[in-house]
């Protein structure tokens, strides 16, 4: 508990709303410094985890118009099962992730013992006008090594006059066993806000480790 | 205005330049160790019907990296791009030589069309025009793109200055594009203004923010 307070105009510097006091280029003197304009919101940690899922208002979650610019990190996601790709999906109101998606997806991927390179347009990745769940990777191994990571950015999910534009990019060992790298993007076609984003495993399979973090990016 | 002074040194803590105040971790005791963050915003433009948005200050040596995110960018006409260009420092025009690519994938709503191609004609090779970033949105009241230009080093003399930019539009013809866009500005001189514009029309909504990166 604080014993006593200095009083904000105790200090040689102008106040400003929101911002910390710190010390100036002279390093004998103050100033005021403003937060990081990225500021993380909510980690999740995967402990055989079917989905994660970041909700506006649930478990200090913000996902609205407090931020223009939402971006999701995914650290190590480690699946149970074999050659399991990871996946994405958006809730545009009520309580299901069926958004309506228009996507696309490439990928690059080389194998480990050198027998085969890949570059190119993978349409089993991508969607129209679907509401199924969206491909962020290839396929991870499960070895005890072996895992995916990589971000996704979300454009302004409140918005209620245009669609959602979202994309990211991921690295996983696959599990032939090769490096793959996967970029996804497109918009979720709806003029309803964006409330929700779940990320899961393909089929049944579960996250064993890994976390997924939320940032938001501040535009003032 | 303050409307007293508190000497730096009456603090418990050895003062560092551009650092703030913290408890340490005794959490009864302070130190000089807080720190914003690596990301400050700099500035933000709203479009309103615009022929142009320019950043004419905050792009010095101040960072050595720069970052535009551009967030739902609407437009006026169907079939234009969305693009950028800077100004050398002095400049008097936004005109700089430019070697860049442009690939991006495509695909349809109605499930056509899944492709991954280079677009030449979106590309430059020494030229001087505005570099396309997004390069056909569409118009219709619900259509934007949205992404991010990164910008290293503008400030340096020594050497070209590289961008890098991905981003995603839905097109005039209901197709999801996503691009990515690379390539330097063939200069020496420092580049010290970026603007955007449409290559045709203006930009009738969005946002457009600058960061700087510690």
């Amino acid at each position: 508990m604080a014993i006593s307070k200095f009083n904000y105009n105790s200090f040689n510097v102008t106040p400003v709303a929101g911002k910390a006091l710190s010390f100036n280029s002279d390093a004998d003197g103050f100033s005021t410094a403003g937060a990081s304009s990225m500021v993380l919101i909510k980690t999740l940690t995967a402990s055989s985890s079917s989905t994660l899922s970041f909700v506006h208002g649930s478990s200090s979650v913000v996902l609205d118009d407090t931020y223009p610019v939402y971006l999701f990190k995914l650290i190590n996601i480690h699946s149970s099962g074999d050659s399991v790709t990871m996946k994405v999906n958006f809730r545009d109101g009520g309580s299901a992730y069926d958004a309506s998606k228009t996507s696309t997806y490439f990928r690059t991927s080389h194998r480990e013992n050198d027998t085969e390179t890949v570059f190119g347009y993978a349409g089993g990745g991508d969607l129209a006008n679907a509401t199924g769940e969206q491909q962020i990777s290839g396929g991870l191994g499960n070895g005890n090594d072996e895992s995916g990571s990589g971000h996704m950015y979300l454009f302004n999910p409140s918005s209620t006059t245009f669609v959602k534009h979202f994309f990211g990019v991921t690295q996983a060992v696959a599990a032939t066993p090769q490096t793959e790298q996967a970029f996804f993007g497109g918009y979720c076609n709806t003029t309803s806000a964006i409330d929700g984003v779940q990320f899961s495993l393909h089929g049944s399979n579960t996250m064993d480790a890994g976390t997924i973090k939320l940032y938001g990016i501040a535009d003032s | 205005m303050a409307l007293s002074k508190l000497n730096f040194n009456s603090l418990n803590l050895t003062p560092v330049a551009g650092k703030g105040i913290g408890f340490d971790s005794g959490a009864d005791d302070l130190e000089a160790s807080f720190s914003g963050g690596a990301m400050t915003f700099i500035s933000k433009s709203t479009a309103s019907s615009s022929s142009t948005i320019s950043f004419t200050s905050g792009i010095d040596s101040t960072y050595k990296e720069y970052v535009f995110i551009f967030n739902n960018i609407h437009v006026s006409n169907d079939d234009e791009a969305f693009a950028f260009q800077g100004n050398a420092a002095g400049g008097a025009d936004f005109n700089e030589t430019i070697t860049s690519s442009y690939f991006r994938s495509i695909h349809g709503e109605d499930g056509n069309n899944g492709a991954l191609a280079y677009q030449a004609n979106a590309d430059q090779a020494q030229g001087t025009a505005f570099q396309a970033l997004l390069a056909n949105i569409g118009n219709d009241n619900d259509q934007s793109g949205s992404g991010y230009l990164h910008l290293f080093n503008p400030s340096s003399t020594t050497f070209v200055k590289h961008f890098i930019a991905r981003g995603n539009y839905s097109s005039a013809d209901n197709k999801s594009y996503n691009t990515h866009v690379a390539g330097y500005f063939n200069t020496t001189s420092a580049i010290d203004e970026i603007q955007f514009k449409m290559t045709g029309g203006t930009i009738d909504a969005g946002t457009i923010t600058l960061y700087g990166i510690n």
